[in-house]
């Protein structure tokens, strides 16, 4: 199993705050790795280092073997898809400019991404009479295809996902959740996912990272969280979260 | 009589024939450019402007801009004569211009330029080649020397700058104080002196009489006058005010046509304060031969009767061109020409006026959105850059337009010229621009910005592709207040003789004559109304549907 992301060391501060500790993390090919956590505990920070929304203080990063350099970011970027909770498409284009604006930034042919258009709009079943509308004639669900739809237009090598199905609600949320599960299976794809919400870690991970206060506390599966919690946050976050592990 | 010779104030309504046709030939000043398709320009981008076409219409804008710059105007006539901007110097520019024209030399007429400086400088520029003055004003004010030196002194002084004078005309037009005839009669007041007696009495004086240096404070001083009560006032409008009783004493001009239609008395300068103001032409010595000493011809042929009797026609008919005509209907031999451009009609001059304005608004609209837009672009990153454009932009907006104008007449690219309203019509449409802009795209949300990062597009594709439009109804927004800003503001470009709405109004006001401020004062405001409502109608057009919803 190799990594397709690897972080060395890898820091940020705001001022004299630290958001994230120096911290190494690898995120394996065609899995999907979890970072779990309260607010505030760099998960989202750790996200946004690896897209270089945000530059490091420290440490290196690297993709497929290649360390991110301010010089390769937007090659890098376009292997990238990135998904945020509020979905971040842009109101002024319809899901289908939105889901091609970026191939049509970097000339793919009409044929190729009418193609690979319909393509996505089947595996996220997402209707294509839906696709001239606007966002704001969308739900929040099917924002949230239009979103993911436009992040694997590119076929990326790491999909990021932030918190992408937390402005949900529950019904939704459940069958989106099934939805994305077997997009990730059918096509192999190599995830990092943020979310807060144990249950949700739980459904998707081949792989936890629970971090708090800036800091990775453990990764593993959740058995090994459950059983071998390596200090006293891990046993109170997957207790405090158990009502709803349970369900 | 009308005159306000120095720098006059008053000002003839009919001055438009020509002021326009300044304005059509592309003369303005030497190196007169011709804004007129430009107005159609902004007018066809808007039209064909659609939502997908949005980006390549504004990369036309800025394309097709530097052509327009550069057009080359068509060449005018071969002598130019300026006018200050009231009745008697246009009356005594179209006669120069007449004269001109009889034997056989193409003339032009700029006529209202401006005050003293503005035209003395046009002259030493080249921008005109003669234009009436007076011996007092030239000794005074341009060659800042006594009042009392000889007619000869004053040739000799002004070839030290390049200029040549004519012998006089034949009349003497000075300043006087005039009152209410049947007050001083009352009072027995006849000189200025018998004013001692009365220092209650308030002086209502035109602003360049306050400060002239043969003006107020020296006749004060030398006649001792007590008065306190002094307030600065629009000449034609001072005329209305001694005659509701609003002042007691105003200042004029002893061949002023409002005189004797007021019937005023003009008091006698007892002690000899006020120097000698004899009409005169002066020409640049490298003016065609045959026009000198077609000028020359002038000389000696107007005495004051004459010229009050120009004055009064062309205040009564407000046609500049027929009140010169009198000057040679008298004379024997004078062939009489038909007038043409007499019969301009309102609709007419109306249409002229409104191009005329659209065109000085439109063009320095659109480089305030050529200019603004990148440097609210730039603003909107904050920082020290930022602060300092938004600060420049606002510190510009505060100075009152008239100030602005003033200040930029005497730089050397500027002038008296077209350049000059649009420039200053420029710089007062970039605040609005450059902030709308700039909050315009500050206001995007923080994860909207961070997708578009993220997606991975360039910094070009994301400003113009993503930032822009999400910033196009807040931009729009500053460029309709811009354009409404401008629509008004164009109206002062009439003081520096670039024409437009505000030529009846400044026209108006200085005759005092609320009909003729109307002419150009309502479709002024239509104008303002109609541009609103185009842009309302552009938001559609422009500002993507998405952001519509």
């Amino acid at each position: 199993m190799s990594a397709l992301v690897k972080l060395e060391d890898v820091s940020k501060r705001y001022g004299d705050a630290i958001a994230l500790y120096p911290t190494n993390l690898s995120v394996q090919s065609a899995k999907t790795t979890v970072l779990i956590g309260p607010s505030g505990c760099g998960k989202s920070t750790l996200l946004r280092l690896i897209i270089h929304l945000i530059e490091p203080d420290s440490g290196s990063i690297e993709l497929n073997g290649k360390p991110v350099t301010p010089d390769n970011i937007n090659a890098l970027r376009r292997r990238i898809g990135y998904v945020i909770q509020e979905g971040g498409l842009f109101p002024h284009l319809t899901a289908r400019a939105n889901v091609l604006l970026m191939a049509r930034h970097i000339g793919k042919s009409q044929e190729e991404t009418q193609n690979r258009l319909l393509e996505l709009s089947e595996l996220t079943r997402f209707s294509e009479n839906l696709l001239s509308r606007y966002p704001l004639e969308l739900s929040g669900g099917q924002r949230q295809r239009v979103s993911l739809m436009r992040a694997l237009m590119l076929s990326p090598e790491l999909l990021l996902l932030d918190e992408p199905l937390g402005a949900l609600d529950p019904l939704v949320r459940a069958k989106l959740q099934k939805d994305l599960k077997e997009i990730f299976m059918r096509l192999g794809q190599t995830v990092l996912f943020v979310t807060h919400d144990l249950a949700e870690a739980i459904y998707f991970a081949d792989q936890i990272v629970l971090m708090n206060e800036g800091r990775i506390v453990q990764q593993g599966t959740i058995t090994d969280l459950r059983e071998r919690p390596a200090d006293p946050f891990v046993s109170e976050f997957i207790n405090a979260q158990r009502g709803v592990a349970s369900v | 009589m009308n005159r306000i010779r120095k720098t006059g104030k008053q000002e003839p309504a009919e001055s438009r024939d020509q002021e326009s046709r300044s304005c059509r030939g592309g003369r303005v000043g030497r190196t007169g450019h011709t804004p007129a398709t430009i107005v159609g320009i902004l007018f066809s981008w808007f039209r064909d402007s659609s939502l997908v076409s949005w980006i390549p219409d504004f990369l036309l804008i800025f394309s097709c801009v530097p052509a327009f710059l550069i057009a080359p105007s068509p060449a005018a006539a071969d002598v130019v004569i300026g006018s200050k901007k009231f009745t008697e110097s246009y009356v005594l520019g179209e006669i120069a211009k007449r004269t001109l024209t009889d034997a056989g030399i193409p003339a032009e007429h700029r006529q209202g330029m401006g005050g003293t400086i503005i035209l003395w400088e046009a002259l030493r520029g080249g921008q005109i080649d003669a234009y009436p003055e007076y011996t007092g004003t030239i000794a005074t004010e341009i060659l800042k020397s006594d009042p009392s030196v000889s007619l000869d002194q004053i040739r000799d002084s002004l070839k030290e700058h390049g200029v040549d004078m004519t012998a006089p005309l034949g009349f003497n037009n000075t300043y006087a104080l005039v009152m209410r005839r049947g007050e001083a009669q009352r009072l027995g007041i006849r000189t200025i002196s018998d004013l001692q007696r009365y220092p209650e009495f308030k002086f209502g004086l035109t602003h360049e009489f306050l400060e002239r240096q043969d003006g107020w404070r020296p006749l004060r001083q030398r006649y001792e006058l007590p008065q306190q009560n002094v307030i600065g006032i629009d000449h034609a409008l001072g005329y209305s005010a001694l005659a509701n009783g609003s002042i007691d004493v105003k200042d004029a001009y002893s061949t002023d046509a409002k005189i004797e239609q007021n019937d005023l008395v003009v008091l006698e300068d007892d002690l000899q304060f006020f120097p000698k103001y004899e009409a005169v032409f002066l020409f640049r010595p490298s003016t065609r031969a045959d026009a000198i000493a077609a000028m020359r011809h002038l000389e000696g042929t107007l005495n004051e009767t004459r010229m009050i009797r120009l004055n009064a026609e062309a205040e009564r008919t407000k046609n500049y061109t027929r009140a010169a005509a009198l000057y040679f209907d008298g004379r024997d031999g004078a062939p009489r020409r038909p007038y043409q451009n007499l019969g301009d009609s309102f609709p007419h001059k109306l249409a002229r006026w409104t191009l005329r304005h659209l065109q000085l608004a439109g063009f320095s609209l659109l480089l305030s959105i050529i200019v603004g837009i990148p440097l609210g672009i730039v603003a909107s990153r904050g920082g020290a850059v930022g602060h300092f454009i938004l600060g420049f932009a606002g510190v510009v907006q505060t100075i009152p337009s008239l100030a602005l104008l003033a200040l930029l007449v005497p730089l050397p690219f500027f002038g008296i010229s077209v350049r000059t309203a649009v420039a200053a019509l420029f710089l007062y449409g970039l605040l609005p621009i450059v902030r709308n802009t700039a909050t315009g795209l500050q206001d995007i949300p923080r994860t909207l910005r961070e997708s578009a990062v993220a997606l991975g597009l360039s910094p070009i594709a994301r400003l113009w592709q993503v930032y822009l439009p999400m910033a196009s109804r807040s931009i729009l927004s500053g460029i309709k207040t811009s354009a409404v800003i401008n629509i008004g503001t164009a109206t002062l470009a009439a003081l520096i003789g670039a024409g437009g709405l505000g030529e009846p109004i400044i026209s108006g006001l200085n005759l005092n004559d609320h009909v003729t401020i109307l002419e150009g004062a309502i479709p002024a405001a239509v104008l303002a109304l109609l541009v609103q409502w185009c842009f309302d109608l552009l938001d559609r057009i422009l500002i993507p549907k998405g952001l519509r919803l």
